[in-house]
């Protein structure tokens, strides 16, 4: 940063030297007072219980290959299982002569979330990528174009089904979200009333019971052969339960932007639209990242919820991939797995969001 | 409800007309027949106590605030519910706000030009000329670049001041715009309003600075409890002020 201060003649001191010593920094950082110095104990005692058992499971007694499960309950982790399995936990049921598909898919979405990822890039052009890549995506899950079998969306599963649910369910729930926050502070009673009852309504309902009801209930209201595709109908519970949470969200940005923003755009002649879309939006928005992500983050893990409808995104193709009776009771192993992937995408959107805001907070300084 | 055209009328007369407007907040009468004509080019102060209702007046002329009752006339378009014509006016009237509110998300430049783009429609280069333009007028050019946070009160007054220029607008409302700056400030905004005034610009200031007002206004309009009390050329308004409470309003802010 640049220090405007520095042109300025102005004698200036050292600060005083910091005692960089070992010793002194023990004594501030670790033992500055007797109840930090328990406090301290404590917390070493802790990593000392629970860090060598851990090591010793997961790496040092773990088997790395092993025939089939009974060889590889001797020791500690059985990894050889995730080797066994890997596949199936990550595409589940999908035809595995197919197998590049979901790859290709899984590398789609990837990429696509890197270039949402570079802001330079922001704007029409990503919107472009974005359409492009979601139609190619879908092409390759279900086929049906000449040289691609057609999969039924049964099939799908694994890591490519929780990236399509969770992405599209932000993807879409985020701009209705906006606007139902928009409508819930609308001056028309009748667009406020909409919003609020529905906002309330969604908020005040497991997405459990949502997805039920659109996978067992829904049909029976259906006139006969009429049939909604079962993950399109999960899907569509997704995008609305995001945008019922993601209003209560983007409202609290809306309401802490100060009234004179509104005027002094007012009176500058935008009308509504230009308002909300050049002045009000963006500040709201920049306000509420860290909620926001956390929604996001919330989402992302609620699409687990799918295995009990009897779709089988991750956690669902691992819970099939358990019930192997050649190998049975490694379910720690899997989880342990599955958690790493759903924490790697989960901690990347955490770190991101702090750059974003760190970056949308650069003009505030002073 | 009339249907006044949407575009500006003659040149001549009357740049802003308020007739016997009246206005409440909730049972709080806070204007009370306002009767008030400025001429194109003609400068006028309003003074007066705080909750007088200056600033709620000014506030009416570009609908910020909604009467209730009387007519008011703005550029030759008649104020009323119709969207059309509130714009109409906003886009003729700019507004300098005590509190400055600038876009803090946008660089100066932003601020500047992004309602010649979107309202009036400018190409992005041209509307960037007029505002290194108004920015070397109100005499900081080399902060274009620079987010409204990292300046000075001062010169953010003075960004906005520019910012409502940009528009190219008949009028320019201020609404107290040195009451939020540290004193030290006040002065380069008032140099550049005073700059202004000789330009021919249609003026209504709401302020206390009393010095800026004999230099600059053509008439003084004091209020006092949403009523105006008195008018008159600064010179007169100053020497002989003909009502009690202007008189007893002047001694409290000239003698403090």
């Amino acid at each position: 940063m640049a220090d405007i201060a520095q042109d300025i003649p102005v004698v200036r001191q050292a600060p005083p030297p910091r005692s960089t010593r070992a010793l002194g920094w023990l004594r501030v950082h670790l033992f500055s007072s007797v109840f930090n110095s328990i406090l301290t104990l404590l917390a070493v005692g802790l990593l000392a219980a629970a860090v060598p058992p851990l090591v010793r499971w997961a790496l040092i007694d773990a088997i790395w290959s092993a025939p089939n499960g009974q060889a590889c309950h001797a020791g500690g982790a059985c990894w050889a299982f995730i080797g066994e399995k890997m596949r199936f936990i990550l595409f589940g049921r999908y035809p595995a002569d197919q197998e590049w598909r979901p790859i290709a898919v899984v590398a789609i979405f990837i990429a696509m979330i890197a270039a949402a990822c570079v802001r330079p890039l922001w704007g029409r052009r990503l919107a472009v990528v974005w359409f492009a890549g979601l139609s190619a995506a879908f092409l390759l899950m279900a086929g049906g174009l000449p040289g691609l079998r057609p999969v039924e969306t049964g099939l799908w599963s694994g890591l490519p089904l929780t990236l399509i649910l969770a992405v599209i369910a932000m993807l879409f729930g985020f701009p209705l979200g906006v606007l139902l926050a928009l409508g819930r502070r609308s001056r028309l009673p009748a667009v406020r009333g909409i919003c609020v009852g529905y906002i309330e309504l969604v908020r005040g309902v497991p997405l459990i019971t949502v997805l039920f009801m659109a996978s067992l209930m829904l049909p029976l209201f259906l006139p006969a052969g009429v049939t909604i595709d079962k993950v399109l109908r999960a899907q569509v519970a997704f995008i609305l339960f995001a945008a019922a949470y993601l209003a209560e969200v983007v409202r609290g940005g809306l309401q802490a932007i100060p009234k004179g923003q509104i005027e002094a755009a007012d009176a500058l002649g935008l009308s509504y639209l230009q308002r909300t879309r050049l002045i009000v939006l963006p500040q709201a928005l920049a306000m509420v990242i860290p909620p926001l992500v956390n929604t996001f983050i919330g989402m992302f893990k609620d699409t687990s919820l799918v295995l009990i409808v009897s779709l089988f995104d991750l956690l669902g193709a691992t819970e099939f991939a358990l019930t192997d009776s050649n190998w049975q009771g490694f379910a720690v192993e899997a989880d342990v797995f599955i958690a790493a992937i759903y924490w790697s995408f989960c901690f990347f959107m955490s770190r991101y969001s702090q750059l974003l805001e760190r970056e949308f907070n650069r003009g505030k300084q002073r | 409800m009339s249907d006044a055209k949407a575009t500006p009328g003659p040149t001549q007369g009357a740049m802003i007309e308020l007739q016997a407007v009246h206005k409440w907040y909730g049972d709080f009468h806070v204007l009370r027949d306002i009767n008030l004509q400025v001429q194109k080019g003609e400068k006028v102060v309003v003074c007066g106590p705080s909750g007088s209702g200056k600033s709620t007046m000014i506030r009416c002329v570009n609908r910020l605030e909604e009467h209730q009752q009387g007519r008011i006339v703005v550029a030759g378009i008649e104020l009323n519910a119709d969207m059309k014509n509130i714009e109409a006016i906003r886009r003729e009237v700019g507004m300098v706000f005590q509190q400055f509110n600038l876009f803090p998300h946008l660089t100066v430049l932003q601020n500047l030009t992004l309602a010649p783009i979107w309202v009036r429609k400018l190409p992005k280069k041209e509307a960037e000329e007029t505002a290194r333009y108004y920015l070397e007028r109100v005499r900081i050019p080399d902060q274009a670049d620079k987010y409204p946070g990292q300046l000075s009160g001062g010169q953010q007054q003075r960004v906005a001041i520019a910012r409502s220029l940009c528009m190219k607008p008949e009028i320019m409302l201020f609404d107290e715009p040195t009451s939020a700056l540290a004193p030290e400030m006040i002065k380069e905004v008032l140099d550049v309003m005073i700059g202004l005034a000789e330009d021919g610009m249609t003026m209504v200031c709401v302020t206390h600075e009393m010095g800026f007002a004999r230099t600059v206004a053509d008439m003084m309009v004091f209020m006092d409890r949403g009523e105006v009390i008195e008018r008159a050329p600064p010179k007169d308004f100053f020497a002989n002020p003909k009502n009690e409470r202007t008189r007893t309003f002047l001694s409290q802010i000239l003698t403090h």
